[in-house]
């Protein structure tokens, strides 16, 4: 594996079930300081799970996970707390909180994680809006208002707001039309560029993956099984990643659907 | 017959011991919640929005089941009295009916159903569409900004809202006592107040205090565990309602055995 050092994530032997169903089975990526990740894979393959290990949502049974050099496995409180400051994240369905108007939710990791007084937080969430997009008027829309599409803006913008080290998307175009898709994509490329990020993303949209990622990484099983460059995905010489990015049903891939 | 019994004897050890686990997490999940109540930060913000929305907005239900609480407790007690000729005891023991017991307890269950069931329906709803770890990646503990104000609304706000349910049910029973039952104002006024002593009171707000904290935890608990979608909200909610209800009825029981030692 190719990697600009020095890594700022490092995931090694992650393992993580729930009962008998067994997710992460020894999973190992790193993302380098600034690089874009993205791991690519099927629905129900852990993907989620992984970013939600790295967060602490999750604790793995088995393994390590190092930020900036840091194990975070089994960290709380304080440690951890400190740890998360460095991360942003937007969540698969947005996560929007719905009692909120749609500026608190942009400015609510300044007002609340940082102490930033409400005014000056109103003011950086409005100038983040405008970066992806939305003008001040809907800052004062409460979130069921808004189309998904603005949904996903809204959550990257308050992903962008605290202006983190660590960005984690997940599946930000997914359930999206490729139009808007291709707006999210372009949104994500220039904020990261702007914060110099490093940033770990997952999709199952192969376009979606070759505009932002630096690096591709494929999860199969619970382990990742193909990592490389962007450019090399389409000759990675690896059937399952084939299979994955031209989309057939038939290879070593198999789904659980019943044939008649 | 050996191994019917054994079988047997496996599903009651199966059922105790995920009944010791559930209570086990209870208690975790109280434990928590209660060392956050103690430490900064506290949102003053949402402990206000919940004291409104546990204290103010219950009111009218909370008045309504104390005035029919009151006025049916009058004329049970009255033809109940009537049988061996104690019609004058009728406005005492309404009075000490409804501070001791129904005050507080219909109140902890009218709540239960109106805001035990709404905070399972909120907090779930978060939990499913991943707001709840949205506040953790935004260096906020979901602890301290969902289930502290909740708790303390609760076991503040309850007091009063049984202070209130007492006077409206008291006037309740003076109602029918004095239009229906022919009694005079003046004496069914002295008779409620000539025996009512202060722990009659004092035990219906501290139960209601406990009823208060009962029905957030349980109203927190069920919720911020949920789970698989809109089912799981739906499944959380009924708990909330149910595990509140009882509990309160079993503490009720405790509560009045410890201050009326008989
Ligand atoms: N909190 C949880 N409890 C039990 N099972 C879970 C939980 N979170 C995820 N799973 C299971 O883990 C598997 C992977 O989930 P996820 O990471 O969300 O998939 P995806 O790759 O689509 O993001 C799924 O089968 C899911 O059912
Ligand atoms: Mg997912």
């Amino acid at each position: 594996m190719s990697t600009q050092n020095p890594a700022k994530i490092v995931m090694r032997d992650v393992h993580k079930s729930f009962g008998p169903k067994v997710v992460l089975d020894g999973l190992d990526l790193e993302v380098g300081q600034g690089e874009s990740v993205v791991v690519i894979g099927g629905s129900g393959t852990g993907k989620s799970v992984m970013l939600k290990c790295v967060l602490g949502l999750l604790h793995p049974e088995q393994g390590s996970i190092k930020v900036d050099g840091e194990e975070v496995v089994g960290m709380r409180g304080k440690e951890r707390d400190r740890v998360l400051e460095k991360f942003g994240m937007l969540f698969q369905s947005a996560a929007l909180f719905d009692s909120l108007k749609v500026w608190e939710n942009v400015a609510f990791g300044l007002i609340q994680g940082r102490g930033m007084s409400r005014d000056d937080a109103k003011g950086v969430a409005l100038t983040k809006m405008a970066q992806v997009g939305l003008g001040e008027d809907v800052g004062e829309l409460s979130p069921a208002e808004l189309s998904g599409g603005m949904q996903k803006r809204v959550g990257l913008a308050r992903a962008i707001a605290t202006e983190p080290e660590i960005i984690f998307f997940d599946e930000p175009t997914t359930g999206l039309d490729p139009i808007m898709g291709d707006v999210i994509n372009d949104l994500i490329v220039d904020c990261v560029q702007e914060l110099g990020a490093s940033t770990l993303s997952i999709t199952h949209d192969m376009a979606s993956a070759r505009k932002i990622a630096d690096r591709i990484a494929m999860i199969y099983k619970g382990k990742i099984i193909w990592a490389g460059p962007t450019e090399e995905v389409d000759h990675s010489g690896n059937a399952h990643v084939d299979q994955f990015i031209f989309g057939r049903a038939e290879g070593p891939i198999q789904m659980e659907v019943l044939r008649p | 017959m050996v191994a019917v019994s054994t079988n047997f004897l496996a599903a009651i050890g199966r059922i105790f011991l995920a009944f010791m686990a559930a209570t086990g997490r209870l208690s975790v999940f109280t434990a928590t919640a209660l060392s956050h109540c103690v430490t900064p930060p506290i949102f003053p913000r949402l402990l206000f929005r919940q004291m409104m929305s546990i204290g103010y907005y219950s009111l009218p239900v909370v008045g309504m089941t104390a005035v029919f609480t009151g006025m049916v407790l009058a004329l049970q007690i009255y033809s109940g009295s009537s049988r061996f000729n104690a019609e004058g005891a009728v406005a005492t023991i309404v009075v000490i009916g409804i501070t001791r017991e129904l005050g507080p307890v219909l109140t902890g269950l009218m709540v239960a159903g109106r805001v035990g069931a709404a905070m399972a329906a909120e907090i779930g709803t978060m939990r499913v569409t991943e707001q709840i770890d949205a506040l953790t990646t935004l260096s906020t503990n979901p602890f301290k900004y969902l289930v502290v104000p909740r708790l303390i609304a609760g076991a503040l706000m309850l007091p009063l809202l049984v202070l209130v349910a007492d006077i409206i049910g008291v006037m309740g029973g003076y109602l029918v006592g004095t239009e229906k039952l022919g009694f005079n104002s003046a004496s069914y006024i002295d008779n409620t107040f000539e025996f009512l002593e202060q722990i009659d009171v004092v035990s219906g707000l501290v139960k209601a205090s406990a009823f208060g904290f009962i029905v957030s935890l349980m109203g927190c608990y069920p919720g911020y565990h949920s789970r698989g979608g809109a089912q799981g909200v739906g499944a959380a909610t009924t708990n909330a309602v149910v595990s509140a209800s009882i509990l309160i009825l079993a503490a009720n029981y405790i509560i009045t055995e410890l201050f009326f030692d008989i």
